[in-house]
């Protein structure tokens, strides 16, 4: 679930609209329409009209087995197929593009206020006149990252998602030959602020970078393990607040490690510069 | 004063569709490639009709199991999917050790062998998101 994007969690009710016919569930009430009838036991079980009915343990839960339905001349076809196919075959294809191009690119993605722009306008500062860079931003709403980034690289595209909590590649690969130049080295991808969505949305990139600020919970690793587990490099920002706050740089790089024992883990403050030269230098090698 | 009794049912009802919208709204989209996955299929192969679709959502895919079961039936309007039931399957994460090549399953994902305790360990199973089965006519 969107956690990250502002979203509610641990709601113990919850309320889904119907249009057609209202489970009624202790835990919840949800949606779904039963056109067919089913077989079961041996009688006839229609769904066919409107009905109300009471489910006494929460979701799906019916006092009868789905294990023996009747379904005239039907047939079980194996499908293996990865539910975001379409996404990886664009994700490839802009995987290939850059390569081609001899671009490495990165997808950075954090909670929101993590640091990830003011991290990008250091490093972009750091970087003019050495590496070519270019950088994709993505907000639900309006430009604001872009215009902070503007001046500093050959590009910077911002990319609105409205509804959407991710970047997708498809939107990648339409922006790509705007985005970047014959010179351009590095292509930064700024993705939605949010733990979750991105982590399934492969965009073509080299790697994930993942944030975490010193303002938010050291086991944030442990709780979002999808994506510390998916990236290959971790950046601690806002260092220079550590020592004003009850938080404990040890215990945060515990948690990544428990998740991903292998990851690149950097520490450092966008504001003061502290730490900010090895980030700098890791990128340099990256583009060599 | 409070306000009267409907109102404020019909109020609070309001708040929980739009909460969950917010919540679903990443599940929403994978349902929607699921379903675009689904009916390329159900096209190229003449499907009259989609009794089940059974997939597997491993822990470590980013996908939930139910939020995607209340976007499926959203993304599956109007499609021959609309009808369909949808099984949901859980995998675990699974990790390999690169030590002592045992394999564990793992409630939390904590990235270290439970029989040597080294770290060197490679996930397995547990980031699958796929489309298993479907049962049609």
């Amino acid at each position: 679930m969107c956690k990250d994007c502002g979203c509610q969690e641990g709601n113990e009710k919850k309320f889904f609209g119907h249009d057609r016919d209202i489970h009624n569930h202790d835990n919840h009430h949800h949606d779904h329409s039963h056109e067919h009838g089913h077989f079961h036991d041996g009688h006839w079980h229609s769904h066919d009209s409107d009905h109300e009915h009471n489910h006494p343990e929460g979701h799906h839960q019916h006092d009868h087995s789905h294990d023996n339905h009747i379904h005239g001349d039907s047939k079980t076809v194996m499908m293996e197929k990865n539910i975001l196919a379409k996404n990886d075959e664009y994700a490839h294809q802009n995987k290939h593009w850059l390569k081609d191009r001899g671009i490495v690119a990165v997808n950075i993605i954090s909670s929101p206020g993590s640091g990830k722009t003011t991290l990008l306008e250091k490093t972009l500062d750091a970087l003019k006149d050495k590496i070519n860079c270019s950088v994709i931003v993505g907000d639900q709403s309006t430009d604001n990252d872009a215009k902070r980034l503007m001046g500093k690289c050959d590009c910077v595209y911002q990319i609105e998602t409205k509804s959407s909590c991710h970047l997708d590649a498809k939107q990648i690969s339409e922006i790509l030959p705007q985005v970047v130049n014959d010179n351009t080295k590095l292509l930064f991808i700024e993705n939605v602020g949010n733990l979750i969505c991105p982590a399934a949305f492969e965009l073509g990139e080299d790697f994930k970078i993942v944030l975490l600020s010193s303002t938010e919970g050291e086991d944030k690793p442990v709780k979002y393990p999808v994506i510390f587990s998916d990236a290959s490099v971790a950046i601690i920002t806002k260092t220079d607040l550590i020592p004003h706050l009850d938080w404990d740089i040890k215990k945060c790089r515990n948690y990544i490690r428990q998740v991903n024992p292998g990851m690149y883990i950097f520490e450092l403050s966008s504001k003061t510069g502290e730490g900010m030269n090895s980030w700098l230098e890791y990128l340099a090698k990256l583009v060599e | 004063m409070f306000p009267p009794g409907n109102f404020c049912r019909g109020f609070v009802k309001k708040f929980w569709v739009l909460s969950f919208r917010l919540i679903v709204m990443h599940e929403l989209s994978l349902a929607q490639s699921m379903v675009s996955e689904l009916v390329s299929y159900i096209e190229k192969n003449n499907v009259k009709k989609v009794h089940q679709v059974t997939i597997v959502i491993g822990k470590l895919s980013g996908a939930e199991k139910e939020p995607f079961e209340f976007a499926f039936p959203i993304a599956a309007e109007g499609t021959l999917l609309e009808t369909a039931e949808l099984v949901v399957e859980i995998q675990k994460v699974v990790i390999l050790c690169n030590e002592c090549r045992s394999e564990t399953t793992l409630d939390m994902p904590l990235m270290k062998c439970p029989s040597c305790s080294s770290r060197s360990v490679k996930i397995i199973k547990g980031k699958e998101f796929i489309i298993k089965s479907m049962e049609i006519e």
